[in-house]
């Protein structure tokens, strides 16, 4: 077993475990938090938490669902122990009962079961009906594309100046339907913020689309839900709600090409044209590379590596170093970086804000 | 029927034959002679060459079990990488191999091939015959599926097994992201397994209709029987599709075909179709027989026939045919319109109705009974228990919208674990109890056996509930590790903690079945007073099965009299039946009233099966090391070895019973 890194949030295994086995009880009591998602002990728990139109109709019927289906189960496992260990008179031996008779548990416990299944039927088409489409327009169009093992989304815009490009982090505005077409660049991915909405699979060749909104300003955390490969367990990405005012500041500062190099950073940006551009763009820059995440304002941004680090210049740096340990098989190789390169490369990243 | 059956009369009137009817004394003389005619050679000549249902079963059993104790210690190892957050006691890259071949072990090498096990010992006993239909095809179908087994396993000491899961999505799995030989072995294994699921399917259905003992009507056959034969009419409608995409993406992988190559206009979702179109159903494939198993052992230890046998055989393949039009629920996030989306949600929804019957069938069964506490007796209620909670959480499933976020979830990997474990598992551990007797002849342990129960019950339900939770916590699946701020350190662990509980309780069973083995006491023909066909022979049957072909007057030929306001009717007569000694013979009866018809030929011990089998593996390695000289070698070797095993026998000519003039004297005995 490796040993983790300090500062990383990995931590060697079952060491460190906080043993709750309560934690289920106290979720299912507690009351809802008005807090963002990102601070829940459970970001992806979309049976407790929903914060959007999207999800909370999903979220009701789960529990409809789960109450249902479990008293029924806990009744007809009931009748299966009564069954068991019901007192009986004792009766000769080698003589067998008769054959027929008991056709009435059949006949009831299918009824009852067929009438409860076609109710149920209904409820989820009404809830289907409810969540497929958004009530009012979109007030935002994202392509969201898939790649082994991070996600690029390009903000659309009728003009094409003020269209632009980021990674593995969606800002939304609060309160508002955002529609996003979902694609891949290589293998089957599935988009999935579980408390703003289900998953949807991202076909290669196929455009899918979806609806999200989130009610309350905050951070939600989303995971690819279908397998992909090497490092399917590392690609997560963050949606943040914000007022429309933060979104809109937001969107023009994303919107701004890199800032022009000054002096002490040329060492660092040359590396990063040689090192780094092939594969990321910065904007305003000759880097262009499309396989991985545009960097213009890579520190605008929470995390990492598609969500596997917070973004700390150590991280960053630990990250570009040492890729292949945090992250087995993803497609940034480890970059043999002398001290002084590290420092002219830090110091560059830097300014990417 | 009848007159199907008569017009056949007197077309060749040198093979018409009326068999005599007389009884054949234990220890007599002319019983030996059945036994010399019946019996295997000693040695690796029988061992290669015999077409004896009970030991191909057997071989089944045992080689069914040695991969799932593979798959389980697969699992092992991934619930010690998943035991606690970020773990690297496995990389990625090993865990994914790891996942695919559990998946792929456990659901094509253990649970399918484990009901065909049962299902090729029993059927002849249970039916009344001495043999399968194709004797011959039934030794291919396990050389096929020993060979395809070892085909899936043979790049895995290379660090090259399958990866990309047992569902093996395109373009994961094609030409352009998996570039070693991982996913030609599964796809060519696939392919192969085909084979021997296909030639055993068509042997099921074909015995049904032919091999029944006279009175057998249809409305008579054990309920394990219906599970075996609806999972064979769909294996033939389910298996053209996976093979048919695993040749496709061979062919992509190989020649460059584009099947599911979006870059040249082919269409990866089509994968996901044909593999679940073959997938659903197959699911079914490996829980109807095993439903069907404790249809029948279970009233055994209730001490009463099972309420509702035509409602659960109806169930029965009613669940098969909603089965192939419920697909799609495997698709539910890859965008398809809402419209195509509700259907399949609403049938997967009404697919649960059947199972309900089967439910309240056994409960009532229980209910109604005494039940006797025997070790079979609690994997059978147990395993109702398990159907219960898994086809609950299968229900939740079926509701679309919830289905976008409990997909690709643990909570799935809780439900199929309850389902195929459940619907499985514990009903052929309980079904290994049972039958344990008549195979060796020895009981196992009681005490071991309960022992076994409760561990595994226990250990079952510890380790795959919180899976559950884990996936309602928007636990994905697949993952090979996970970060502790999501929160599943706490389910994760007691998951693997109860994973290995029940790993122990599956010890137990193994060494419970090693001890007794030698050790067990003394079973008798019929140790558990069970009204079915199998134990009015000895333990272990004969090699004939049948000394002579018994008539059967009702479903429970062995209960007969001693049941409570049974009426009048005419007795099974296992004691004195048609004597049929001039070579293998068995008795040929028509397909619904089960009216003997012809005196069939059966075919003597032959090596053509496994060089068939041999010869056709062979050929796949040829196409995987891409020799094709070799190739082509093997497959005509393959049909040499066939044509010695066709080549016509004027001896194997069958004989019309002369059924005409029979009826007249014996037609009365069956209703």
């Amino acid at each position: 077993m490796k040993a983790s890194e300090s500062g990383f949030d990995s931590r060697s295994a079952i060491r460190n475990l906080r043993f709750r086995i309560t934690f289920l009880a106290l979720s299912m009591i507690a009351a809802r938090p008005s807090e963002a998602a990102d601070t829940l002990d459970t970001p992806l728990n979309y049976f407790l938490y929903s914060y959007g139109p999207a999800a909370t109709p999903i979220m009701h019927l789960g529990w409809l669902m789960t109450a249902l289906l479990s008293a029924i189960t806990l009744i007809v496992i009931l009748l299966l122990v009564i069954a068991l260990v019901r007192k009986r008179s004792s009766a000769a031996p080698g003589v067998i009962g008769a054959e027929s008779g008991g056709l009435r548990w059949v006949y009831i416990g299918t009824g009852i079961s067929t009438f409860i299944l076609a109710g149920l039927t209904v409820y989820f088409l009404a809830v289907l009906n409810a969540v497929a489409k958004p009530t009012e327009t979109p007030a935002l169009t994202l392509t969201v594309t898939g790649y082994d093992w991070w996600w690029s989304i390009e903000y659309e815009h009728a003009d094409p100046a003020k269209r632009f490009v980021t990674a593995n982090e969606i800002h939304i505005p609060v309160g508002r339907p955002v529609l996003l077409k979902l694609k891949s660049a290589d293998v089957i991915h599935a988009f999935w913020v579980p408390v703003l909405a289900g998953k949807t699979q991202m076909i290669p060749g196929l455009v899918n689309q979806k609806w999200i909104q989130a009610d309350v300003p905050g951070i939600y955390v989303g995971q690819c839900a279908q397998f992909c490969g090497a490092a399917h367990a590392h690609m997560n990405l963050e949606v943040v709600a914000e007022s429309d005012r933060d979104f809109e500041k937001w969107q023009e500062a994303q919107r701004r090409t890199a800032f022009p190099v000054s002096g002490h950073n040329e060492h660092g940006y040359k590396l990063f044209m040689d090192r780094c551009g092939g594969c990321h763009a910065v904007r305003g820059t000759e880097a262009e590379g499309l396989h991985g995440p545009d960097l213009t304002h890579l520190n605008s941004r929470r995390r990492i590596a598609a969500g596997l680090l917070t973004n700390t210049p150590d991280h960053l740096m630990k990250w570009i170093t040492r890729a292949q340990y945090f992250k087995p098989g993803a497609r940034m190789p480890s970059i043999a970086l002398s001290d002084s390169e590290a420092s002219a490369l830090a110091s560059y990243l830097s300014t990417l804000n | 029927m009848a007159a199907t059956d008569a017009t056949q009369h007197r077309i060749e009137p040198l093979l018409e034959r009326i068999p005599e009817v007389g009884r054949i004394p234990a220890g007599s003389a002319i019983e030996a002679r059945l036994e010399r005619i019946w019996e295997t050679a000693p040695g690796w000549r029988g061992w290669l060459s015999t077409v004896d249902h009970k030991t191909i079963g057997v071989r089944y059993l045992v080689t069914a079990f040695l991969f799932l104790v593979i798959g389980g210690i697969e699992a092992l190892f991934l619930r010690i990488q998943l035991a606690g957050p970020d773990m690297a006691f496995l990389t990625p890259e090993q865990y994914n191999q790891l996942f695919t071949m559990h998946g792929v072990t456990m659901i094509f090498l253990y649970a399918s091939p484990v009901l065909s096990g049962f299902s090729n010992y029993l059927w002849p006993l249970l039916l009344g015959s001495r043999d399968m239909a194709f004797p011959r095809l039934n030794a291919l179908s396990y050389w096929i599926f020993l060979f395809a087994g070892l085909f899936m396993y043979i790049s895995f000491p290379l660090g090259q097994a399958p990866n990309a899961g047992w569902f093996n999505y395109v373009p994961f799995s094609g030409p352009v992201y998996n570039t070693g030989p991982n996913i030609d072995v599964f796809a060519l294994g696939m392919v192969l397994l085909g084979i021997s699921t296909t030639v055993g399917s068509i042997n099921f259905v074909v015995t049904l209709f032919r091999m029944r003992a006279p009175g057998m009507t249809i409305n008579r056959v054990p309920i394990l029987v219906w599970g075996t034969l609806t999972a064979s009419v769909a294996n033939l409608f389910a298996i053209p599709a996976v093979s048919l995409a695993f040749f496709l993406l061979w062919l992509d992988r190989q020649i460059g075909a584009h099947f599911f190559d979006v870059a040249n206009n082919g269409q990866p979702l089509l994968w996901q179709h044909l593999f679940w179109i073959f997938g659903h159903p197959w699911v079914y494939v490996v829980v109807l027989p095993a439903m069907g198993i404790v249809s029948d052992a279970l009233p055994t230890f209730c001490r009463r026939p099972l309420v509702g046998y035509t409602a659960v055989a109806l169930a029965t393949m009613a669940t098969m045919l909603l089965g192939f039009g419920v697909w799609v629920h495997h698709m539910f996030a890859t965008g398809l319109p809402t419209v195509a989306l509700s259907i399949f949600g609403a049938a997967s929804m009404v697919i649960s109705i059947p199972s309900a019957v089967a439910v309240f069938a056994w409960i009532a069964t229980i209910w109604l009974g005494k039940p006797v506490f025997k070790t079979p007796f609690l994997f059978f209620a147990g395993f109702v228990a398990l159907f219960i909670i898994g086809g609950m959480s299968g229900v939740m499933t079926a509701a679309v919208p919830l289905d976008w976020q409990l997909n690709e979830t643990y909570f799935i990997v809780a439900h199929l674990h309850y389902v195929l474990l459940g619907i499985n598992v514990f009903p052929v551990v309980g079904a290994i109890y049972y039958w344990f007797p008549k195979f060796t002849g020895r009981m196992m342990s009681e005490k071991l056996g309960k022992w076994s129960f409760w561990t595994m019950f226990i250990g079952f339900n510890a380790g795959f509930f919180p899976m559950h939770i884990a996936g309602l916590l928007g636990m994905p699946r697949r993952i090979y590790t996970y970060p502790s701020r999501m929160g599943w350190d706490e389910v994760n662990l007691i998951t693997t903690v109860g994973s290995f509980i029940f790993a122990v309780g599956v010890l137990i069973f193994l060494v419970n079945v090693v001890l007794s083995l030698k050790r067990g006491a003394w079973a008798g023909a019929n140790p558990w007073d069970a009204p079915t066909l199998e134990w009015a022979v000895s333990s272990p049957p004969p090699a004939y099965n049948f000394a002579t072909i018994p008539t059967i007057a009702s479903r429970h030929p062995l209960w007969e009299g001693r049941i409570e306001g049974e009426r009048e009717h005419s007795r099974t007569r296992l004691e004195e039946g048609y004597l049929l000694m001039r070579g293998r013979e068995t008795l040929g009866t028509s397909p619904i009233d089960a009216k003997p018809v012809v005196i069939l030929k059966m075919p003597e011990d032959s090596y053509t099966p496994f060089l068939v089998g041999l010869f056709v593996s062979l050929l796949f390695v040829g196409l995987l090391l891409h020799s094709w000289t070799f190739t082509a070698l093997m497959a005509a070797s393959s049909c040499a070895a066939l044509s010695v095993w066709m080549w016509p026998r004027r001896k194997l000519g069958q004989r019309t019973t002369g059924y005409r003039s029979a009826s007249a004297e014996r037609g009365g005995e069956s209703p």
